[in-house]
């Protein structure tokens, strides 16, 4: 189901006729893969198919399946670049180690997550602590953070998602969700569901935020500051619940990956990045 | 010379008959026989997950510990060693990632090769200490103590009320929730479409003129043909909110948004199978009803439902099938929330939409691959005593008449 293959190499053909490439070799042909995080899939997608207009004889193919799928997919040599919603941890660190992997990072984006409230609910903020309760189970009237009284319906993505095992380190301390919690198979039916449900609460990508839901501040300082979701905000890194996005790969194919990785940290990149809904590094 | 052609050519036909019958079957009891080999695995699999070890501090009296406290454990509602039967101190984690905070990465080697000595230090030094690590670095003379974790057990598995796949360091596998959850979607879903659908059928087949017919049939048909992701996607955009403002509660995803559009789905099934069924109701059998003074109602009632009570039956049974099976419908409306449900208003969560939400993330071959196995196992069975059930009570009503 996660497997998303893109083979755009076709599209490079029609915009070939504008000139040299400045990149060396750039019209050799190369074939890069990809492989990894569901989040990075969608950015990685709009990169690959503009940078091989531009080159032609690039070719490259994209996979899905999870940062954990990419990160194993590189150690055993399947991948050239793998795509990650999140620095390795330890054990990767160790296992890629194992398997004389010089692995170099290349951070590419932010993402924030925003938790969402329904429109008509009187709360605009709340801590990490309430959060963490909340999605727990030890708070389950709205009452208690300072709403209505009312019963909180708490949203997240389904086990599979990066971003339910991001949340869940970040915002539950790792603890689990309780089991009560509704299980939703994509971003965009969190979004509709929060729409049309007045005590719900979820958590979204920044860039799925619309005006049907309200998105809360959020405060990392057991209350001191609140910091509402925002790209300026993630930029600048105020805002608490934001990740990094890498592209992970050996020394090794570094050479061949080099202008593809140029691009993408190019202004023009980092704009794809922005359109696509990220948060940009500059 | 003629003849010896068409019997050769008889000949051939009937043997690709036969091997394609054979291949079928064959086909079918391989896809069964895999289903419960992988599904029946978890049975033999320790709950811990793969390659982690459990330790404690050797001093720590606790020898077991099960996989419900770890889980209380490591979400911080069981902090003291007193409440797992150990002495009055609080719990300590240690997680491989943890590491960093005891020693600096000089100390853990360029290579890690220092890992299992430090992690041994740790353990052997910290008397509350309750360690999580990879067993590749456990050191030859590791000064802690290793903590086995029961297998899961049948009973477990089916009794279950916790499901929680994938947390670590021990999974949760109780099915019980899934199992009620399907069966009250399939149940609803069954008891708003067979109703619905027969009233349909007969109005169909007995009352309705030919041009209502002509107009009403297409259109059934094309219910059918409505690929049930789009069936979701109404449901979750019309029935949630529906039901969620008539009954006043605080979530629409229930199980009966669940069987509604289920329910909805399995109508053209049941209509146009038990349409057929009725329409082969013999002329004279019901000219022979009339003329002994039978009213319409009365011909339909005791003489087409009995007539084509086994077309009713399989009509039934085709129905459930769809509803118990359907996965994508049920996804996007019943919340997906894994707990016991009391009434058609709460969330559930689905066999089939824990299948297809969490197949596609369980690596081949480990305990949460086998569980779903398990789950699909446990589909089959559901599916297998349904119809069975019917069968019999078909059979049983032809041996009556």
């Amino acid at each position: 189901m996660l497997l998303t293959t893109v083979l755009l190499g076709a599209c490079g053909r029609s915009g070939e006729t504008q000139g040299n490439n400045t990149e060396a070799g750039g019209n050799a042909p190369t074939n890069i893969t990809i492989k990894g995080s569901d989040t990075v899939l969608p950015l990685a997608q709009q990169e690959a198919e503009k940078y091989m207009q531009k080159n032609a004889g690039a070719y490259i193919t994209i996979v899905g399946g999870g940062t954990g799928v990419g990160i194993s997919a590189m150690q055993e040599g399947t991948t050239d670049l793998a795509m990650a919603s999140r620095p390795l941890k330890t054990e990767e660190k160790l296992k890629l180690k194992g398997a004389a992997k010089d692995v170099k990072e290349a951070l590419i984006a932010y993402d924030a997550l925003s938790v969402v409230v329904h429109p008509s609910n009187k709360v605009n903020q709340l801590t990490r602590e309430q959060l963490e309760r909340i999605f727990t189970g030890k708070i389950t009237n709205w009452k208690e953070v300072g709403g209505n009284d009312e019963k909180i319906v708490a949203y997240s993505r389904e086990t599979s998602s990066g971003t339910y095992e991001f949340f869940k380190e970040h915002v539950l301390d790792k603890k689990n969700y309780a089991p009560g919690i509704l299980m939703m198979p994509a971003t965009g039916s969190i979004v509709q569901s929060v729409s049309q449900t007045t005590g719900a609460i979820g958590y979204i990508g920044l860039a799925y935020e619309t005006k049907e839901v309200k998105a809360l501040s959020v405060s990392y300082d057991q209350g001191k500051t609140f910091v509402a979701p925002s790209v300026e905000a993630a930029k600048n890194k105020s805002y608490p619940i934001s990740r990094p996005l890498f592209l992970f790969y050996d020394n090794s194919v570094a050479g061949k990956i080099k202008p593809f990785l140029d691009y993408i940290m190019s202004a023009e990149g980092q704009k794809i990045v922005l359109e696509t809904g990220y948060v940009p590094l500059g | 010379m003629q003849k010896y052609f068409h019997n050769l050519g008889e000949k051939i036909i009937v043997a690709i008959l036969t091997i394609s019958g054979t291949v079928t079957s064959l086909t079918v009891l391989l896809i069964v026989f895999f289903l419960f080999k992988e599904g029946l695995g978890i049975f033999s699999m320790s709950p811990v997950t793969e390659g982690t070890v459990i330790a404690v501090n050797n001093r720590n009296p606790v020898t077991s510990l099960s996989a419900s406290q770890l889980k209380e454990i490591s979400d911080q509602n069981i902090t003291n060693w007193q409440e797992v039967g150990g002495l009055d101190a609080p719990i300590k984690i240690f997680r491989l990632d943890d590491i960093t905070d005891y020693f600096t990465e000089d100390q853990l080697g360029a290579d890690f090769e220092f890992m299992p000595q430090r992690i041994n230090e740790v353990v052997v030094k910290d008397p509350h200490i309750l360690a999580f690590f990879p067993d590749e670095y456990i050191s030859k003379d590791f000064g802690g103590r290793q903590l086995q974790l029961a297998n899961i057990t049948v009973w477990d598995f089916l009794a279950g009320r916790e499901w929680y796949p994938t947390i670590s360091p021990a999974v949760r596998m109780g099915v019980l929730p899934l199992i009620l959850g399907t069966l009250w979607v399939s149940f609803g879903a069954i008891l708003i479409a067979l109703p619905l659908g027969l009233a349909t059928a007969i109005y169909m087949a007995e009352i309705a003129s030919n041009r209502v017919r002509g107009i009403l049939k297409p259109i059934i048909e094309l219910l059918a043909g409505i690929p049930s992701v789009v069936f979701g996607f109404f449901g979750l955009v019309v029935i949630v909110p529906l039901i969620q403002d008539i009954f006043g509660l605080p979530v629409g995803e229930t199980a009966l948004a669940g069987s509604v559009i289920l329910g909805i789905m399995a109508l053209p099934t049941i209509i146009s199978v038990s349409e057929d069924a009725m329409r082969t109701t013999p002329r004279a059998m019901k000219e022979a009803s009339l003329a002994l003074g039978a009213s319409k109602w009365q011909t339909i009632y005791k003489v087409i439902i009995p007539y084509s009570i086994s077309g009713i039956s399989t009509a039934a049974i085709l129905g459930i099938g769809r509803a118990i099976g359907e996965t994508m419908a049920v996804l996007m409306v019943t919340g997906n929330a894994s707990v016991i449900p009391d009434t058609f208003l709460e969330p559930v969560r689905t066999i089939p939409a824990t299948i297809a939400a969490e197949l596609g993330e369980a690596p081949q071959g480990g305990i949460h691959y086998k569980a779903l196995f398990a789950l699909g196992c446990i589909l089959f069975l559901l599916t297998l005593i349904i119809n069975v059930t019917v069968d019999l009570v078909s059979a049983k009503n032809k041996a009556n008449r």
